[in-house]
């Protein structure tokens, strides 16, 4: 299979967009938060100029002509002539946003969003003045590149008669006599006269190769005009002295002539004139690239040290001195320093790592095989176990080494994956100020811990979520700006996004300082949607909790914006597809916090394996506090169908995991049986009952699609040792849906409990 | 009989339940497994099964026979998984026996007769006769996208 | 004729584009990332040629030309500046320092080629 080299290109180019516009959007963050130094500027122009840059070579021209007015702009910016206020930094803001989109769009190829376009580039505008019209000349490609001409006459060869002013006859014309100007009258002979002056040599150029080129127009006599030069010892190198006449008969015209002197337009003087001119009587009459070698004097004035024939030595000593001599010829000094102290200054650029860009089929790949390897391990372990092999034997000793070092892999492997979540912050920053103009808010968002690095899936998945709820918090979360200031606080709002690895997790919150949930409004709307009963006695946080429950929403008016409001469940639903939890605080007129807390790689889980009704499942083992062994007196009934049993702190809510789960009938005989008190994330504990424990040990989560029509409760599944499947539970899930329960405290006396 | 290749024809594996023959298009079938125990996941509905293990990925299976309505009969270890893929996503169909790969053209395939309503007409996308059998061919994408809300 | 280039650009797709046009061509191809790391690559190869762009991090084009003309053995090498501007005060600024001639981007690679053969022989 040949791939397309251009189409990579193009794919990488689309890649290198992605690290600019991050580049981008933190360059105006920081010109955002008051640093706007040349630096930061800097990268904020060269990341527009780039994409533009490249988005040229793929003839993207909408997003070219966009980045191109943009880059104008931010060119005004640095160059001083343009200050950066708020109402300018709002606009950058939105360009780059759009810039964001346009990218996106002419990689997918999808319809060009016109309107916001236009809109946009008269903001732009407004920046510049009358400039636009300039730039469109500008942008006209006209093209300074030096004319190669494809005639290729190929008659260099010829030796051409010492007449000076001849031109060959026919008779000693080679086969094709393509070139006789006899014969053709579009033919014509031109006299030039090249002088260069200094600082042509200063550029690089050579005047060798300039009168070759010359000579691939078509026939040419060179005349080198030494009378100027002086004896060698009073030869100065860094002065040209000498002088060409070259009488060249062509086809091309006077432009593309020209065009072969164009780099050193104003470094040497040229004259061309129609018609043969008369050749200095020098002895250097030569045709140009096979005798041009041999016109070394030229060469030896040249700064070149390895001049190809530098047999004085004066010119050994030349660039020494030429060096010197070049620093002052300098015409524009000044503006040479500005340039040096920006390259100076200490540049935001990240340090040099060595990286490799990989296929993430791969890295997927590689997930998938270590994940099996560790399942392979369990198997093996397990058989090994059961073949009564003592475990003091070298092959189990071997074994366990072998599970150390598996497990080391799968660290590692899991963690090629992980990124850091800043650029699905940018993302939400931009979230946030789309919302804000939305609803006529002013509210500004702070992240933290940006450089926490989570699985790049996750991150990916996360996206959605998180982009729910910093729509609810501008929306409903945070008062109107009138509302702020009569609550005495400041007008602008503020969401935080935190992001942290805490005890094995990654800890994700979004808090903003609004005014709390409503609780008496939605206690209400949950009675009156039939959710909970009407005299239900719930505390604070079963109140805030009630927000993930399906189809629950606050909105009394639909917004634009998040439409029906609150979609939490889908929320919570996606969180825990992750392996997560999700968590709400909220205090009146403080504000509201989302806690999301995930599993810091998605593979693996310390788990204890346990036994109900006949099936495996396995449980967080971070979640189990301690074993219990159940009596039908320590059980009580709170009211049909909830139980609590007392523990050392007082009463919690026993679940009969086998009738939850929907595999057998409620247990009614309590006895002997074993349940795990668990601790669930805000501090509130439980007890599940149990048949019995099997194992502690490491799984290998396996995620459960979405088109598992998932149960609550299940988190994931894992393959055993013995290649069966088993469940991962995540308790709170189970309990939360059981429906709320009534606050348990060492308050409730047995006496006010049936037995 | 009805079995020509031409440059429309279309591969069909055909499969029994009960007493009814299905069909569907080979394109999709990925393998074909001897009954494992699945493990049952909580409060989903009737017609899954559970959830196998296919190699190290955790593979849910269909209750095909449940799924198309009919009535609920003994599993034994003569059953079969036809592992199929749709779109990325992989799922195993439970069916009682494999009968036989057979290629079709178009002309042979009729559409489905409007029967009263019945599950199994909803995700039939046409019939076919062999040997004087009527094979009715599955529609995978309607079979398996139970338009469903997730279990609460 | 094979000639060996140096080519200086910060963005991984113009040096990719600039292979893509050289490579078939013959040329021998160098990269760099910006103007620093041109330097670094440049003491240990012997280039008929430089293409450099502008606009780059920790050291600019016009800065990279200033540093190559100030090593005596690279006085006379040609530099060729990649530009998206046809501005003239920026060619005049870049032939000011020290660039034998420019490339407007996006460029055409025959252009490319033929501009290179016409300053590095």
């Amino acid at each position: 299979m040949t791939t397309d080299p251009m189409a990579e290109i193009r794919a990488s180019f689309f890649i290198e967009c992605e690290e600019l516009l991050e580049a981008l959007q933190d360059g105006l963050q920081m010109m955002d938060e008051g640093e706007d130094d040349p630096e930061t500027i800097n990268i904020v122009f060269r990341a527009v100029h780039s994409i533009k840059g490249g988005a040229g070579a793929f003839g993207l021209e909408a997003l070219v002509r966009f980045a191109h007015r943009y880059e104008t702009v931010l060119d005004e910016v640095r160059a001083g002539r343009l200050l950066v206020d708020p109402d300018a930094l709002k606009v950058f803001f939105q360009a780059a946003d759009h810039l964001s989109d346009l990218v996106r769009i002419s990689r997918d190829e999808a319809p060009l969003p016109e309107e916001e376009t236009v809109h946009l580039l008269e903001a732009l505008d407004a920046f510049l003045g009358d400039t636009p019209s300039e730039e469109e000349a500008a942008e006209e490609d006209i093209d300074f590149q030096p004319m190669g001409l494809a005639l290729d006459l190929d008659l260099n060869g010829e030796d051409v008669s010492e007449d000076s002013d001849a031109f060959p006859s026919l008779d000693d014309l080679p086969p094709p006599p393509d070139f006789n100007t006899e014969n053709d009258g579009a033919s014509e002979t031109y006299t030039i006269v090249f002088t260069p002056k200094a600082e042509l040599f200063e550029t690089g150029n050579e005047p060798s190769l300039l009168l070759r080129n010359l000579g691939d127009l078509g026939e040419a006599q060179v005349v080198c005009d030494a009378s100027e030069l002086p004896d060698l010892a009073d030869l100065t190198p860094e002065l040209p002295h000498l002088s060409w006449t070259i009488n060249l008969a062509t086809e091309a015209d006077e432009g593309e002539i020209r065009s072969i002197f164009e780099f050193v337009e104003g470094l040497c003087t040229l004259e061309i004139a129609a018609g043969n001119g008369p050749a200095h009587a020098d002895q250097n009459h030569s045709d140009i690239p096979h005798n041009l070698p041999e016109i070394t004097p030229p060469e030896t004035l040249g700064p070149p040290p390895e001049s190809r024939s530098a047999p004085v030595p004066a010119p050994q000593s030349a660039p020494a001195s030429l060096a010197g001599e070049q620093q002052t010829e300098e015409t524009t000094p000044a503006e040479r320093a500005p340039v040096k102290d920006k390259s100076a200054k200490p540049a935001a650029a990240p340090a040099a790592k060595s990286v490799v860009r990989v296929d993430l089929d791969r890295i997927e790949r590689l997930v998938n095989l270590v994940g099996e390897l560790v399942i392979n391990q369990a198997m093996l372990s397990q058989s090994l176990e059961q073949s009564g092999i003592s475990p003091h034997s070298d092959a189990m000793s071997g074994l366990e080494e072998f599970q150390r070092l598996t497990r080391d892999i799968q660290d590692s492997v899991m963690m090629i994956r992980a990124q850091p979540v800043k650029s699905l912050f940018q993302r939400m920053s931009r979230i946030v100020r789309e919302a804000s103009a939305a609803v006529g808010k002013d509210v500004r968002l702070q992240t933290f811990g940006e450089a926490t690095e989570v699985d790049k899936t996750v991150i990916e998945r996360l996206a959605d979520p998180l982009t729910h709820m910093i729509r609810n918090a501008v929306d409903h979360g945070l008062e109107s700006r009138d509302d702020r200031i009569a609550a005495g606080k400041e007008p602008q709002g503020r969401v935080n996004l935190t992001a942290a690895h805490r005890s094995g997790r990654v800890v994700i919150e979004i808090a903003d300082d609004g005014a709390g949930i409503n609780r008496p409004k939605v206690l209400q709307i949950a009675i009156d949607k039939g959710l909970i009963a009407p005299d239900a006695n719930l505390s604070d946080s079963e109140i805030d909790n009630l927000l993930f429950l399906p189809g629950f929403s606050t909105a009394s008016v639909v917004s634009d914006l998040s439409g029906r409001g609150v979609g939490m469940d889908v929320v919570r639903t996606a969180i825990q597809a992750l392996g997560g939890r999700i968590t709400i605080t909220s205090e009146p007129e403080k504000g509201t916090t989302f806690s999301i807390s995930l599993p810091l790689t998605l593979a693996v889980l310390d788990g204890m394996v346990v036994e109900v009704a006949g099936e495996t499942l396995v449980l967080p083992l971070n979640l189990v506090v301690e074993t219990l062994t159940l009596e039908n007196e320590g059980v009580k009934m709170l009211r049909p169908g909830h139980n609590v049993i007392e523990v050392r702190s007082g009463f919690v809510p026993l679940f009969d995991l086998g009738h939850a789960l929907g595999y057998r009938e409620p247990v009614t005989d309590f006895e002997g049986s074993v349940a795990l008190l668990i601790a669930q994330e805000d501090e509130s504990r439980a007890a599940l009952v149990i048949d019995n424990i099997q194992d502690q040990r490491q799984v290998v989560i396996k995620g459960l699609d979405d088109s598992f029509h998932r149960a609550p409760g299940i988190a994931a599944a894992t393959i055993l040792g013995d290649g069966q499947i088993a469940l991962i539970l995540d308790p709170s899930d189970i309990i939360a849906n059981a429906g709320p329960m009534p606050r348990t405290s060492p308050a409730y006396s047995s006496e006010g409990l049936s037995a | 009989m009805s079995t020509q290749t031409g440059p429309d024809s279309i591969e069909l594996l055909t499969f029994r339940i009960a007493e009814q023959e299905y069909a569907l298009d080979i394109l999709s079938v990925r393998e074909i497994r001897g009954w494992t125990h699945a493990t049952p996941l909580p409060h989903a509905p009737h017609y899954m099964k559970g959830v196998i293990n296919l190699r190290g990925t955790v593979l849910p299976v269909m209750d095909l026979s449940a799924r198309l309505g009919l009535p609920k009969r003994e599993q034994n270890a003569r059953n079969v998984i036809i592992v199929v893929k749709l779109e990325e996503t992989m799922t195993g169909l439970l069916v009682d026996a494999v009968s036989d790969i057979v290629a079709l053209s178009p002309e042979d395939m009729q559409p489905p007769p409007e029967l009263s309503s019945d599950i199994a007409e909803a995700v039939v996308s046409a019939l076919t006769l062999i040997d004087e059998r009527m094979i009715r061919v599955l529609d995978l994408a309607s079979t398996i996208n139970v338009l469903e809300g997730v279990a609460a | 004729m094979t000639l060996e280039i140096l080519a200086v650009d910060d963005s991984r797709t113009m040096r990719d584009m600039i292979k893509l046009a050289l490579l078939p061509e013959g040329f021998t191809v160098h990269t760099a990332d910006d103007g620093v790391h041109g330097i670094e690559v440049l003491s240990g190869i012997e280039p008929d040629a430089i293409i450099t762009d502008i606009n780059m991090p920790r050291m600019d084009g016009f800065g990279f030309i200033d540093a190559v003309r100030d090593q005596s053995k690279h006085r006379s090498t040609p530099i060729l500046v990649l530009t998206t501007e046809a501005a003239p005060e920026l060619k005049k600024r870049a032939r000011e320092a020290g660039a034998t001639g420019w490339i407007v981007k996006p460029f055409d690679p025959e252009k490319l080629v033929k501009a290179l053969q016409m300053v590095a022989g």
